[in-house]
């Protein structure tokens, strides 16, 4: 809990450090932030507390998620070169500090134990979102991202907020656990018809966020048009902790109410992953496919959660770990190869400006490669067990056709994964030496180990989980 | 301990040289594949020694019930011990060539091996499927990178077909395992407890899962599409690794998982199976008779051959089994040799056209002589590796049904004819404007053929020792399906 308030002092910090420190210094300044607000996150663990009036728990689930989060932030600020430019439009100290506050939201979404928490969580967090969508100021795609994606998400945060309003209306409390006693004790019967449809839409407003089918229609030109730091950062952090609170109202409260979402999120979960993985295939950018991509990830998420019970936690948070570790090296590359193409050829996010990557940069090929083989779900690497997890999960619980259709599917994925692969090993291509600076090499080697690692050892993650 | 020896050596090995580029690659690979030649001889005598084999075992997700455990018995260790005899042999075909010092293709080529390994010692079956999976890493990174003419289109096919086919191997393994005892287990032998009490409709719909997965793999007409095209582009290594060690993964699998596993499933679709791998054997067959490119009539004849095997499988029976475990082991022999002198054509002549070729044996007797006996062991002449097998194979298929045998038995003559006629175009009659430089064999290249021609007639010769080694597991086996 301290490391919210930590978190939120350093955000405020950091907004004065830009006064007399160039960006190098902040970078470095917040990556120690945010080694201290883990530290602080980790404090808690083993002790299932609550604060701020009962609105806030933390448990070790809650810590876990926290913990994905800020090292997900951690990676994404590593990743950090020059925004831009780097000239006086761009404000190095002003997205630092806006990432980090906005880390202070997805904090809040993964922990809330009051329906408010979650709503200022979420909020903090998709404001935050909307202004570093738009921070490339003078670029039109930039500016067309952050309204469209303002739009959208003002109206989903109304359709969650009156979906709020309605379980109030019904339960009389805004505390998740008064609410879950007084579903679980009342008979379904007896219940008004205005809790079913606030549950459902408080559901969609989560779905919204994690870019489920049939609300995703915003993330491929959010994700394109938003500098490429943020999309990776809007891919990873934002999809977290939106699937963590949905897990947790999902498995908490509503798990009594079964029946009414239970269906609607089976069909949004197949719906996803068809439309996800068929889409991407038609890519011809990278980081359209990497959009493609993350919708099609939350399909398979979503997969867990159609059913009674949710077994258990450790699957969806071993996939969420291993899909954040991937995805954050796949932006990686392409922040490196797009810059370097940029004033070569007219897309530079496109494949075809990977094509022969490998020859004079092995290692940035490597590391490209072996996210392109986690996110796909090859064995060596941790994709491969997040998705057996998952698989198996799913499958437990006599859920057998959307689990082969899942499989399917991943049989797609492996297509435009690949054309990645393909296109920076086989094809002929001239690519120099790109130059990586230290850190950022550091953070992709970290990342493309931890996937390796994870792959070939997955207890390691499911015994602390 | 020497089990992980054997599985991880190399790997190291691979990983050295792909990460430190050493001058000396072929040199550091031959060595290193002929250690774990060395090592796995020892590991099979200890478990010919044993009356259950080796085992290992540690937990791997503990949780999850998934343990590292790998074994060694009379069945996997025929493919053991092809795996570890054919590499040395593959990595010694580059000696001489521009790949003989290419660190990556060195580097693969081991990898690849514990891949393989890994596949034929695991005792855990996700520990099993992640070893299958694995291995399509390497080799399609060797196909991929080192093919020729139009390689990322066929070579992804390779991939996403046989990728799309062990995914059903993925939902049977995990229906399986789901439906294991307690915090559920996938140690293969409590499988087979499970499996074998499952109602019958889903022992046989798990057996269409297995199957399609091995099928693909081996592969069984009419999943074959991919295999002619992937043999003929890949580098001729990757294509011995294909056809030798990799296409076993799939019958091996068949006789591993599919037997012991779903009896009932097989009493269902078993019948359909064998009537598919007979009809690959007369297609795969007739297809290869008009083949232009040698390279591709290997890959059909292959195609041919692996449909008998896994017919003799499906008999269930101590004969088709035995029949089929001693043909994975000629079979690798003969098709490595075959495809080895394809390659030594074309790396003399530019060309594998058969119609372009001719008269080789009038500037190298031995190359012929190779030729041969290589060939008689894969149309199956008595004294020759291949008769042991397919003899067994056919009397068991027979057995199981004397329609399908006889049909099944045309494959003799059929082999025979495109065999003869792959040998009378190429090596006899009158040379050919490519031909009329041929270059003798170098002493490397002999030093490949000669022992693979001497393993031929041993193998043809005296076939004991091995239907000794692999009859206690192979009993053991068949007592679980009577």
């Amino acid at each position: 809990m301290t490391a919210i308030i930590a978190l939120s002092l350093f955000g405020i910090s950091n907004l004065f450090l830009g006064f007399w420190f160039p960006r190098k210094t902040i970078q470095l300044v917040t990556l120690l932030f945010l080694v201290v607000s883990m530290a602080l996150t980790v404090s808690d663990w083993n002790h299932e507390l609550l604060w701020f009036g009962n609105m806030f728990r933390t448990t070790n689930t809650s810590i876990n998620f926290s913990l994905i989060i800020q090292l997900a932030a951690f990676f994404v600020v590593a990743f950090s070169k020059a925004f831009g430019q780097d000239d006086e439009h761009t404000h190095p100290a002003e997205y630092y500090a806006i990432m980090l506050f906005s880390v202070v939201g997805a904090i809040l979404m993964v922990s809330f134990d009051h329906m408010i928490v979650l709503f200022v969580g979420l909020e903090i967090l998709s404001v935050a979102m909307y202004v570093l969508t738009g921070s490339d100021k003078r670029n039109l795609r930039s500016n067309e991202a952050a309204i469209k994606y303002f739009l959208m998400g003002s109206f989903t945060t109304g359709i969650l907020l009156f979906g709020i309003t309605l379980v109030y209306g019904a339960t009389r409390s805004f505390y998740i656990s008064n609410i879950g006693t007084i579903l679980t004790s009342t008979a379904p019967e007896s219940m008004p018809t205005f809790l079913f449809i606030g549950v459902l839409l408080i559901i969609v407003g989560l779905l919204f966020k994690v870019s489920a089918a049939p609300f995703h229609f915003w993330t491929p030109d959010v994700y394109e048009g938003a500098p490429t730091i943020f999309t990776m950062f809007m891919s990873t952090i934002v999809k977290t902790a939106s699937f963590a609170a949905l897990f947790h109202l999902v498995s908490g409260i509503f798990g009594s109410l079964y029946t009414v979402w239970v269906l609607p999120v089976y069909f949004i979960s197949m719906l996803t992953l068809v439309v996800g993985n068929i889409s991407a295939v038609y890519q011809q950018s990278v980081k359209r496919m990497l959009a493609f991509s993350s919708i099609s990830h939350a399909g398979y998420l979503l997969l867990t959660v159609s059913s009674k019970q949710i077994s258990t936690t450790s699957s969806i948070l071993y996939y969420s770990l291993s899909y954040t570790l991937a995805t954050v090296v796949a932006f990686a590359v392409l922040i490196l190869v797009s810059e370097y193409q940029s004033a070569r050829v007219e897309k530079p996010e496109n494949f075809s400006s990977f094509e022969g990557l490998a020859k004079n940069n092995p290692g940035l090929a490597l590391c490209f490669s072996i996210s392109m083989l986690s996110l796909a779900g090859i064995p060596l690497t941790a994709g491969f067990w997040g998705k057996f997890f998952i698989f198996s999960d799913t499958f437990s619980r006599n859920i057998i056709y959307p689990v082969i259709l899942a499989i399917l599917m991943s049989a797609v994925g492996i297509y435009y994964y690949f054309k990645g692969i393909i296109a920076v090993y086989l094809k002929a291509g001239e690519i120099e030496k790109i130059e990586v600076p230290a850190l950022f090499k550091v953070a992709l080697w970290a990342c493309t180990l931890g996937t390796i690692i994870l792959g070939v050892y997955p207890s390691i993650v499911k015994s602390v989980f | 301990m020497s089990l992980l020896f054997i599985l991880f050596f190399p790997l190291v090995i691979g990983a050295i040289l792909l990460v430190a580029k050493p001058k000396q690659a072929f040199i550091i690979s031959l060595a290193a594949s002929i250690i774990e030649l060395v090592a796995t001889i020892l590991v099979l005598k200890d478990a010919a020694a044993t009356e259950n084999g080796l085992v290992f075992t540690k937990p791997w997700i503990e949780e999850a019930g998934i343990s590292f455990s790998l074994w060694v018995d009379g069945v996997n260790g025929i493919l053991i011990g092809l795996c570890a005899l054919m590499v040395p042999f593959i990595v010694a075909t580059t000696a001489n060539s521009d790949k003989a010092n290419n660190t990556q293709y060195q580097g693969l080529m081991l990898a690849m091996q514990t891949a393989l390994m890994g596949a034929f010692l695991a005792k855990d079956a996700f520990l099993f499927y992640f070893f299958f999976e694995a291995s399509l890493l390497p080799i399609y990174f060797l196909a991929a990178i080192y093919g020729g003419e139009n390689k990322n289109v066929i070579t992804f096919k390779f991939f996403v077909y046989t990728l799309f086919g062990s995914l059903f191997l993925l939902i049977g393994l995990i229906y399986v395992y789901l439906a294991t005892p307690g915090s559920h287990s996938s140690d293969i032998e409590t499988l087979y407890q499970t499996a074998t009490m499952l109602p019958e409709h889903i022992q046989g719909n798990l057996f269409l899962a297995f199957f399609i997965a091995f099928a693909i793999k081996m592969p069984i007409f009419p999943f074959h599409t991919w295999q002619p095209d992937t043999y003929t582009v890949a580098p001729t290594q990757a294509t011995m690794l294909l056809s030798g060690i990799m296409l076993k993964m799939g019958t091996y699998g068949l006789i591993r998982l599919v037997l012991p596993m779903f009896p009932l499933g097989i009493i269902t679709w078993g019948n359909t199976a064998i009537i598919l791998s007979v009809i690959g054997i007369i297609y795969g067959s007739i297809i290869a008779i008009q083949q232009k490119d040698a390279k591709r009539l290997l890959a059909y004849s292959s195609f041919a051959h692996v449909g008998l095997m896994s017919a003799g499988i499906l008999s269930q029976s101590v004969e088709g089994i035995q029949g089929a475990l001693y043909q994975m082991l000629s079979h690798g022999i003969n098709i490595v040799g075959l495809f080895f002198i394809i390659e030594i054509i074309e790396r003399r002549t530019k060309s594998r056209e058969i119609a372009q070729l001719g008269g080789i044996t009038q500037f190298s007797y031995v190359l012929t002589v190779a030729f041969v006996i290589l060939s008689l062991g894969s149309v199956a002449l008595p004294l020759t590796n291949g008769f042991i097998g397919e003899f067994l194979l056919l009397k068991s298929v027979f057995d199981h049904d004397m329609i399908i045998g006889i049909v099944a038995g045309i494959t003799i003559i059929l082999g025979a004819v495109y065999t003869l006629r792959l040998i009378q175009k190429t090596m006899f009659g009158n040379f050919s404007r490519i031909t009329k430089d041929f270059e003798d064999l170098s002493a490397a290249e002999k030093w490949v053929l000669i022992p693979l021609c001497a393993l031929v007639i041993i193998g043809g010769v005296h076939p004991t020792w091995i239907l000794n080694f692999t009859e206690p597991g192979v009993q053991a086996l068949v007592s679980i399906l009577k």
